[in-house]
């Protein structure tokens, strides 16, 4: 499956991208598995995308939750808590 | 129904004329504008950068229109917020609510400022004059208000929406 993948504000700069495509196997089935996916990338992915860290996390622009499945193109966003207005 | 993400300055005036330009019915219109302090938790400011998600800001402040019709008979409704950089004095976001009479508009206005505070996807970067950047920590408070109006966020909070169980 391939997913768009954005990353916004603090999770970016960590990071060091604000976006990629990426082919994640078949076993990465919902939001909370692609996090995993990603953490287990290591180094900085451990760190900003670490279990204890209050991260928000969309799918096709709407908010989504760790079982939130995903779907095949799909973008999927993780961003710190907002901080508008 | 306007909502607008943009790097410009916006005019209340402006903005009010045209929510109640041709609308008879109009007869009350609440505002809220949001400015750059030059001092957040004790730090002076000298300048701020606002990031947002283009696509699900857009969709995010559409939905808090929504649900804000949704709870009052209002006539027109005005979402502008600005993004890039900006300075102390410099006005962030506008809210401008209009309706038959002055009790929905007191309460839409606040209802959508406590909503995009917690759910609309921007965020806020203050710069020092000696040039620590410093990403704003989400506010506990803010997702309380949210709650007073019956919206449960964990925006600030333990997240339900964010982490892994």
């Amino acid at each position: 499956m391939q997913l768009e993948l954005r990353y916004f504000a603090s999770v970016r700069e960590q990071v060091g991208q604000g976006a990629e495509r990426a082919e994640v196997p078949a076993d990465v089935l919902t939001v909370g598995d692609l996090r995993a996916w990603l953490r287990a990338r290591g180094g900085v992915w451990a760190e900003a995308l670490a279990e204890g860290r209050a991260l928000r996390m969309a799918v096709d622009h709407a908010v989504a939750r760790a079982e939130t499945p995903l779907a095949d193109g799909c973008e999927v966003a993780f961003f710190p808590p907002v901080t508008g207005g | 129904m306007t909502v607008r993400v943009q790097l410009a300055d916006f005019d209340l005036g402006a903005e009010v004329a045209a929510l109640r330009a041709d609308n008879r019915g109009v007869g009350a219109v609440a505002s809220f504008i949001g400015t750059v302090r030059d001092v957040s938790d004790g730090a002076r400011v000298s300048t701020m950068e606002l990031e947002h998600y283009p696509g699900m800001t857009e969709k995010a402040l559409e939905k808090i229109e929504a649900a804000a019709r949704a709870r009052w008979p209002l006539l027109g409704v005005t979402i502008v917020h600005r993004v890039g950089l900006l300075a102390p004095l410099d006005q962030i976001v506008l809210v401008a609510v209009a309706s038959a009479h002055r009790g929905s508009a007191f309460a839409a206005c606040e209802f959508i400022m406590d909503y995009l505070k917690s759910e609309a996807p921007f965020w806020k970067k203050e710069v020092t004059p000696d040039g620590a950047a410093k990403w704003v920590d989400a506010r506990v408070s803010d997702d309380a208000a949210l709650r007073r109006w019956g919206i449960e966020s964990f925006n600030a909070g333990s997240s339900e929406s964010g982490q892994e169980q």
